[in-house]
């Protein structure tokens, strides 16, 4: 079983947020910067892979409860934005790296479990 | 705990980005609270979120997001006093939006709204008039096993 932990260490992910654990487990993922796609097709212990960076991310995490929010291309959201995550328990996480290239790893990840 | 009935309502106001998806994320958090289970009240979150925004970005005042739980179902209705829909079939179609250019930078305006509305609906009714308003109800059926039609 992979969980949020394993996720953000093989992937070298920064944690944003304060005080969301990581105990959920993943088992997938969507990538996706159009919230009603992700609204649609999110499932629960998915990572959400995106760019955007604005309040409304917060509320589509909880509403889809998908297992964490990984922004890409070194987008880093307003403190606001990571204060209500952190309130509504949504884990949001950071990288440099390209969606194109976190969706690589995050599937070898995965896929490496199922073997 | 889950048989109580409960009202909930919450305003939205026109514009109001910063705020957008509060009222959904507390409702899906207040359902959680009653014993509503995930899948439902994710459901009814989802339902919510889309109505909220189309209320944010469309509506002229705002409006309201109202949700009604029963031991049967959870109600979800939202309203506004206009502009109204001209076409619905049109606004139901996928993909179609009359979203303006900063809401789609902002990842809003896919023109899956309402469609995603009626999918995560048991029932889904909306009526609108141009210069009056919408008014949308939606239903999830809170029978264990009643997937969304």
């Amino acid at each position: 079983m992979m969980l949020l932990t394993d996720v953000v260490t093989a992937l070298g992910l920064q944690v944003l947020t304060s005080g969301v654990g990581f105990d959920r487990e993943v088992r997938g993922g969507i990538v996706c910067d159009l919230l009603s796609i992700v609204l649609a097709k999110a499932q629960p212990q998915d990572m959400w892979i995106t760019i955007q960076r604005h309040q409304n991310i917060v509320a589509v995490a909880k509403v889809t409860s998908v297992a964490g929010v990984i922004l890409a291309d070194g987008i880093v959201p307003e403190q606001d934005v990571i204060d209500r995550a952190s309130e509504e328990g949504i884990l949001l996480l950071a990288t440099k790296e390209s969606s194109f290239v976190v969706c690589g790893k995050l599937f070898a990840l995965l896929s490496s479990e199922e073997e | 705990m889950s048989d109580m009935n409960a009202s909930l309502t919450y305003e939205v106001h026109a514009g109001d980005i910063e705020q957008g998806g509060s009222a959904s994320a507390a409702l899906k958090s207040e359902l959680r609270k009653m014993g509503i289970c995930e899948e439902q009240a994710r459901r009814v979150g989802i339902i919510a979120f889309e109505g909220e925004m189309n209320l944010l970005l469309y509506a002229t005042n705002g409006g309201t997001l109202k949700a009604e739980v029963t031991p049967e179902a959870i109600d979800i209705t939202v309203e506004d006093d206009g502009p109204g829909i001209d076409d619905i079939d049109l606004a139901m179609r996928p993909g179609y939006s009359t979203a303006p250019d900063w809401a789609l930078n902002l990842g809003f305006g896919a023109g899956m709204g309402l469609v995603n509305m009626k999918r995560n609906s048991n029932f889904f009714e909306i009526h609108s008039h141009t210069g009056k308003g919408t008014l949308i109800r939606c239903r999830v059926n809170r029978r264990k096993n009643d997937a969304a039609d």
